[in-house]
């Protein structure tokens, strides 16, 4: 059973989202994901100060299997990258919901935060994509 | 739900992804694809390969059915326990199957060992061709085969044996086989290391797959056979080629036994003339010289080879990240002439890639 912390929330699209203090947003991908995907070799990294679109793919994870993207859970600007990925993304089956986060973002409108699945909500979609 | 093996309740137990290969209920990985593929390199792992078809072919005429069955010469294997690798064409000389053929006695058993996937055609192909031959044609659904490779795998085998037995084990030659009471034991393999595939009845296969563990040998599944294969630049089939493929344009040719020039088999004539017009696409292996993850069906962009020559395009038909190299290695079928350069479309991105003769990762001798 993989893990779904439940102070994170979440995207159809199994990546997670985690509100800072200073009201950035860090993401990832679940540990669902990255379970799914197997061992992760390459990470294709935004720069920072890229602006993205909500639903907007603006990152790669690659695993010996096959290549994901990864798609902005908010319209934004992307604030800081998890560079120590590009030597290591195995961080990211280690350690998906901490080491291996992938990218911090700014939402141009912080209220805009629609979509969003809670813990309960995203192991629900979990359990109806299952079938 | 798949086909299973009498090893499929103990990959379940150790914990295995499993998959659908060919139809066939099959282990993915067992935690770490990598971890599995560098434990092959470094010391043994243990692969349940028991969906291949295993054909025995029986009879006073067997051998010259398959002079005429095979496009390799089993005329080659002149001593019982000796192993061949090549294909089974069709007229055209399309690729029906690639297999290894071995004697089992002193010329009127062989055994063939063929893909999973294409089993029940080949099988069909074979039974249909022997037809008023007289040759018995067996598949041995019986047996379970185990492939043991990795620089310690041969002593991790041996040691499960009787003295006098694990010492004859441990002289065979390479591509040759051992009758080891109900067991043959045979120094081959799909990973470019060193090791065995054991051939035994199928329920005889828990036991020993348990007992490998014990002594070292990891479970390893289909994922670590794939990037093993493409490290050591062995064609996987229906990727590499298939009936629409010929041995020439798929790195096949030294698998080809043109001498001598009456052995008739099946696909000669077809080959005998695509070589006198000359092949127009070859197999090679490619190096990105980037980051980025070469996957099959990409396009390859060949530039001109020179001058007022002609760009080209291919495509590639085996991608994967190389754990050993811990770079992309792609096996692709371009254009005879090419530069040593070409391109590869990675996801809109047209990223270079080095042209190299596989394989990509040479056995270091332990």
């Amino acid at each position: 059973m993989s893990q779904i912390p439940s102070d994170l929330k979440y995207t159809k699209t199994h990546e997670w989202v985690r509100t800072l203090s200073d009201g950035a947003i860090e993401v990832g991908i679940t540990d669902h994901a990255q379970e799914a995907l197997g061992d992760l070799v390459f990470v294709e990294l935004p720069e920072a100060g890229r602006k993205v679109g909500a639903g907007e793919p603006y990152a790669v994870v690659e695993s010996v299997k096959a290549a994901s993207d990864i798609y902005s859970p908010v319209a934004g600007e992307v604030s800081a990258v998890n560079a120590a990925l590009s030597k290591t993304p195995e961080l990211i089956n280690q350690d998906p919901y901490g080491a291996g986060w992938i990218a911090r973002l700014k939402a141009s409108d912080p209220a805009l935060r629609t979509g969003l699945l809670s813990a309960q909500e995203y192991e629900q979609h979990l359990a109806a994509e299952d079938h | 739900m798949g086909r299973r093996t009498a090893l499929y309740e103990l990959h379940l137990a150790l914990g295995a992804r499993m998959i659908d290969f060919g139809g066939w209920d099959l282990p993915l990985h067992y935690g770490s694809q990598i971890e599995e593929h560098h434990a092959v390199r470094r010391a043994a792992g243990l692969f349940d390969v028991s969906h291949m078809g295993i054909v025995d072919v029986r009879g006073a005429g067997a051998r010259a059915f398959l002079q005429r069955l095979l496009a390799n010469d089993v005329a080659k294997l002149t001593r019982r326990g000796r192993a061949l690798y090549g294909c089974m064409l069709n007229a055209a000389g399309g690729v029906i199957d690639d297999l290894i053929v071995y004697l089992l006695d002193d010329g009127t058993t062989y055994r063939l060992v063929v893909n999973g996937a294409t089993r029940d055609g080949d099988l069909a192909w074979i039974r249909n061709h022997a037809e008023g031959s007289g040759l018995e044609i067996a598949e041995r659904t019986d047996l379970g085969l185990i492939a043991v490779q990795g620089p310690r795998a041969r002593e991790a085998v041996a040691a499960l044996l009787p003295p006098a037995q694990a010492q004859a084990a441990l002289a065979i030659e390479p591509f040759n086989a051992l009758a080891a009471g109900r067991w043959l034991i045979a120094r081959t393999g799909y990973t470019g290391e060193d090791g065995f595939e054991v051939m035994l009845p199928a329920a005889e296969s828990p036991g020993l797959w348990r007992e490998l563990n014990a002594r070292g040998a990891i479970s390893c599944g289909l994922g670590a056979r794939d990037t093993l294969r493409l490290e050591a630049g062995l064609n996987l089939y229906g990727h590499d080629m298939d009936q629409s493929t010929n041995p020439l344009e798929s790195a096949l040719a030294w698998t080809v036994a043109m001498e001598p020039p009456g052995r008739d088999f099946i696909g000669r004539a077809a080959l005998e003339a695509i070589r006198a017009r000359g092949i127009e696409r070859r197999l090679v292996g490619l190096v990105l010289e980037e980051r980025g993850v070469l996957r099959a069906e990409q396009r390859v962009v060949v530039p001109a080879s020179a001058p007022g020559a002609k760009a080209g395009e291919g495509r590639i038909t085996s991608g994967t990240f190389s754990p050993t190299l811990q770079r992309s290695i792609a096996l692709a079928r371009i254009p005879v002439a090419a530069p040593e350069e070409v391109l590869v479309d990675v996801r809109g991105k047209l990223l270079p890639a080095r042209i190299v003769k596989p394989p990509f990762v040479r056995k270091v001798n332990a």
